[in-house]
């Protein structure tokens, strides 16, 4: 046993290192997952406290190109409105209800890393859970990892593990869209049959699967079709609708409807 | 003695705060990340005692993976990095005579050594942070050049850093 200890005080600098590498790799390991990252989170007021003094300085650099984006916005809703109008005539009643919005800010995110995050200014102070959609006026953004009282933390499209089920608008097929962490701009989709021929510009939309989106939210449009060789899924490449670079005003989706889904499925997938 | 404490303690609280809240932001085309906080590992007192060069390592890794939510993941590379620190000291400047509490600066080692001394060590971080972040080695040479890159970036950002904070008389 002495001689142990004198071997390893001895060695103390390699022992150290050893030590140090370990706990390291076991804390980036166990936030690497995305259910893990759900509860693993660095997010808390000290550090969304110091990122919004920042932002309170630097805000205004943007504040030109955020009135125009905010008004194309508007336009859209103003728009989507008369057609709204028009359905409430008929006798259907829609879902509308199943999902709550609230408003948030982004002040900080990064578009450079493998794995990039959206930090906002709402916690679950004002109501922010983990698992909630975020949207910006262009679409899909992100969805929200952890909360503190005041801030939240979400998994930007860009990151290795997100995942997002959509649909292929033209024609309602099913696909999955990820990021292959090259570009900021551009992601991946996949899981298409290859019996569908996709072109440059059809839209790539949510499925609403997810019970975290509502169906339809635009995530972006084919840029590039992949033929396949010799599989039965063929590739293309879409540029995302949301422009995560200059990401400031967004949106999170709350699915009112979601505990239950779940409770649901839980019930009997055991 | 003390004044030598004072200025580590300025540097690293001044290293982390430009790392998280303006290069984290910095989008050179999507591609290139410099990580200039590791200044601060390098220019540590060459004969500080080299268990504790791994602790401060360790606890300014922890200090971004903490502000950025990469938990671990700079952590091990600056461990890493200083792991090595000795022995590349060892090869590099196995003639120049060090005193306690003197730091392996331009003033020591002129600017051509410290260049040499801060791009290999540059090197070895980024390549553990970029290998590991991405955490497979599919796309080796896409990671390889981003490592290549953010290297030249980080060493040249350094390098500047230090021209300009380094006092005339002492450059020699």
């Amino acid at each position: 046993m002495r001689t142990l200890i004198v071997f390893l005080w001895k060695h103390q600098f390699f022992v150290l290192f050893i030590i140090l590498e370990a706990v390291s790799l076991t804390l980036f390991v166990n936030s690497y997952s995305y259910h893990r990252s759900l509860t693993s989170s660095t997010v808390n007021d000290v550090t969304g406290t110091i990122y919004m003094a920042y932002d309170n300085v630097t805000g205004y650099f943007g504040l030109k190109k955020e009135n125009k984006k905010l008004a194309d916005e508007n336009t859209q809703l103003r728009n989507m409105q008369q057609i709204s109008i028009a359905e409430a005539d008929t006798q259907f009643t829609t879902q509308d209800s199943q999902y709550y919005y609230r408003s948030a800010r982004v002040i900080s995110s990064s578009v450079n890393r493998q794995n990039n995050y959206l930090l906002l200014n709402k916690g679950s102070k004002q109501g922010m859970k983990a698992e909630m959609g975020v949207v910006s006026s262009g679409g899909v953004a992100g969805i929200v990892v952890g909360v503190s009282p005041n801030f939240s933390y979400a998994m930007s499209l860009l990151h290795h593990n997100m995942r997002v089920s959509a649909r292929i608008k033209k024609n309602n097929h099913l696909v999955n869209i990820l990021w292959d962490g090259r570009d900021y701009k551009k992601g991946r989709v996949v899981d298409i049959p290859s019996h569908i021929q996709l072109y440059a510009g059809d839209s790539i939309v949510t499925s609403g699967n997810s019970l975290v989106f509502p169906e339809g939210v635009l995530i972006g449009t084919v840029s590039e079709y992949l033929h396949s060789t010799n599989k039965d899924l063929s590739e293309a490449i879409i540029n995302f609708s949301t422009d995560f670079n200059s990401l400031k005003n967004v949106y999170t989706i709350e699915n009112l409807a979601k505990d239950e889904a779940d409770t649901l499925m839980l019930k009997y997938s055991e | 003695m003390s004044n030598l404490y004072v200025r580590n303690i300025v540097r690293y609280l001044s290293l982390v705060l430009f790392q998280v809240l303006i290069l984290n932001h910095m989008n050179l085309s999507g591609f290139i990340n410099p990580y200039v906080y590791v200044l601060f590992i390098l220019l540590l007192p060459v004969r500080i005692n080299k268990s504790m060069l791994l602790l401060f390592a360790f606890l300014t890794g922890l200090t971004i993976d903490y502000l950025g939510n990469t938990l671990g993941l700079h952590a091990a590379a600056t461990v890493f990095m200083a792991f090595l620190r000795p022995s590349v000291i060892k090869v590099f400047f196995n003639n120049v005579e060090f005193l306690s509490g003197d730091e392996p600066g331009i003033a020591k080692i002129k600017t051509g050594g410290f260049l040499k001394y801060s791009l290999v060590l540059v090197f070895v971080h980024h390549s553990v942070l970029f290998f590991l972040e991405i955490f497979d080695f599919h796309d080796f040479l896409n990671t390889l050049s981003r490592t290549v890159l953010s290297t030249l970036v980080t060493t040249a950002m350094i390098m500047i850093i230090v021209l300009v904070f380094t006092p005339v008389k002492r450059k020699k």
